[in-house]
């Protein structure tokens, strides 16, 4: 039998040899798959055009500028809608989850509402608010395309929202309304203070994903006229043929959706941890 | 029996559906008294409580706080469970608050406490049962032990008029079972009026002046926890305690 220190040293080797061929392995297996795919796309015989209609950078240079105009507007609404569905869609899950009988009415709305929203195509009802509501006669600021478009987004994104934050709140174990209960909070202080709170923290995640869905689809209220990103691209690629500004925009997007992706990696991965230090059930 | 009672219950039934939990409860527990619920797992012990802190309805009879009766359709629920502290099994302390927060989120919130008064007190509670230094710990960060320790100055943060104490002990591990003990000996002390749902026999025995035994749903038998446990009358009573002792609880 080998001495203990040696035994020791031994492993520790065996270890950190197995790791090593581990990091060559992987390394190998992304060269040759990431190569071979590459070489797959440039051998295609239509990769030359591809190359000078969607890769120019001449008209990448040219495009850009326009199009980051445009994805300004895109981030702007964004912002504003976010904000709207974050608040109106913690108000529709609430209305659903209490039981207040003077609240059926509202219960039963907002029921139909979330159905419905959810159930449609966002694109269709970002088509029928951008097209019904100036057809009612509305006019001023709300008939502005922007406003009605994002008032489209913030409908559907609404009822989504709601239903997140609705299995936020069924999550919570009813045990935490009995303690909030018993030390003489109302139910409304209950739900204020104890569950609300808790149920948002656990939702979290899926509420960033739903953020990163509606960063993409702002680009939907091109179909009613304003000049985002998307449709600067497309006005620009139809003006001379080539649709490398196409990508431009595809970037722009990719340069605030991946982020947001990560933090929702981040934030989940946090969540994991928390959960598996509970003790609470 | 010393005094007028704090709490009275007469002829307290609750059914869940067709399933009867409690059929036809009558007690009464006087100021500084401490009453033992015993029973097995099943025998209404912990409905009792959720009923009598007004977080279930009763079917029939009345309970009476301060000689008050609180279970009609009149009474103000909120205003009445400010005046009674209950204490879980399973801790149920609010994850998402500090040790000091999950204190004075009732007095600030329900009691109108001012805010400093409320932590000033809470503090002081919370050094008094040996947890000083935990104010701003989150739940998940203490033992067992501690979280229940915390549950308890919670309850008592309204400065209630009695305790209710359901198996505060059964969640925790062995080892943590002492401290938590120690701590509702030390309240019994001060002249707490309790009622405590428990499975720790030699506890009850201890602690409580009066040991009521709980079987499907009616009070068997009640006593002095002396006769109680070296001689009890009914056959439901010995046999249970049989079994308890059998398990080597007592």
């Amino acid at each position: 039998m080998t001495p203990a220190p040696d035994r020791r040293a031994a492993r520790e080797a065996a270890r950190r040899a197995r790791a090593r061929r581990g990091a060559v392995v992987a390394a190998l297996s992304t060269v040759l798959v990431l190569g071979g795919l590459v070489l797959l796309v440039v051998s295609a015989p239509g990769w030359d055009d591809v190359r000078s209609t969607f890769f120019s950078w001449d008209v990448f240079r040219d495009s850009f500028p326009r199009v980051l105009a445009g994805f300004w507007l895109d981030v702007k609404l964004f912002v504003v809608v976010e904000v709207i569905v974050l608040v109106v869609g913690l108000g529709i899950a609430l209305i659903r989850v209490t039981g207040a009988p003077a609240l059926f009415p509202m219960r039963l709305l907002a029921t139909v509402f979330t159905d419905v929203m959810r159930g449609v195509p966002v694109i269709l009802v970002v088509y029928l608010v951008g097209f019904g509501i100036p057809a009612l006669g509305v006019r001023g600021w709300f008939a502005d395309p922007v406003v009605l478009g994002g008032f489209g987004l913030a409908l559907c994104y609404s009822a989504y929202v709601a239903e997140v934050y609705r299995a936020g709140l069924d999550s919570v174990h009813p045990s935490q309304r009995s303690a909030a209960l018993a030390v003489g909070l109302t139910e409304r202080q209950a739900m204020r203070f104890v569950l609300v709170p808790q149920a948002v923290r656990r939702v979290m995640p899926p509420l960033l994903n739903d953020f990163i869905s509606l960063q993409k689809d702002v680009a939907l209220i091109s179909i009613l006229g304003p000049q985002e990103a998307f449709r600067v691209a497309q006005i620009d690629a139809a003006s001379d043929f080539n649709y490398t500004p196409f990508m431009a925009a595809a970037l722009l997007y990719l340069s605030v959706t991946v982020p947001l992706a990560r933090i929702v990696d981040h934030q989940q991965a946090k969540a994991r941890r928390r959960q598996g230090h509970a003790v609470t059930p | 029996m010393t005094g007028a009672p704090v709490i009275e219950i007469r002829g307290v039934t609750k059914s869940y559906g067709d399933r009867e939990v409690l059929r036809g409860i009558d007690l009464e527990v006087g100021e500084h008294r401490a009453l033992a619920l015993i029973g097995a797992s099943g025998s209404g012990k912990s409905t009792l409580l959720r009923c009598i802190d007004l977080l279930e309805d009763i079917d029939d009879g009345d309970i009476l706080l301060d000689g008050e009766v609180i279970t009609d359709a009149s009474c103000h629920v909120v205003a009445v469970r400010r005046r009674l502290g209950l204490v879980f099994q399973a801790f149920n302390l609010f994850p998402h608050l500090s040790v000091i927060d999950n204190v004075t989120l009732a007095p600030v919130r329900a009691g109108k406490v001012a805010r400093a008064e409320a932590r000033e007190r809470g503090r002081e509670l919370l050094a008094h049962f040996g947890l000083a230094g935990r104010e701003h710990d989150y739940p998940d960060r203490l033992s067992g032990g501690q979280q229940q320790r915390v549950a308890i100055v919670r309850a008592l943060a309204t400065r209630p008029r009695a305790l209710l104490l359901d198996e505060v002990t059964s969640a925790l591990d062995p080892e943590l079972v002492g401290e938590v003990l120690e701590l509702i000996r030390g309240l019994k002390t001060e002249g707490m009026t309790m009622v405590i749902a428990t499975h720790e026999m030699a506890f009850a025995r201890d602690v409580a002046d009066e040991v009521c035994f709980l079987h499907e749903g009616r009070v068997v038998e009640r006593g002095d926890p002396a006769r109680m446990f070296t001689a009890p009358e009914r056959p439901e009573t010995q046999q249970f305690l049989r079994r308890v002792i059998a398990s080597g609880r007592l």
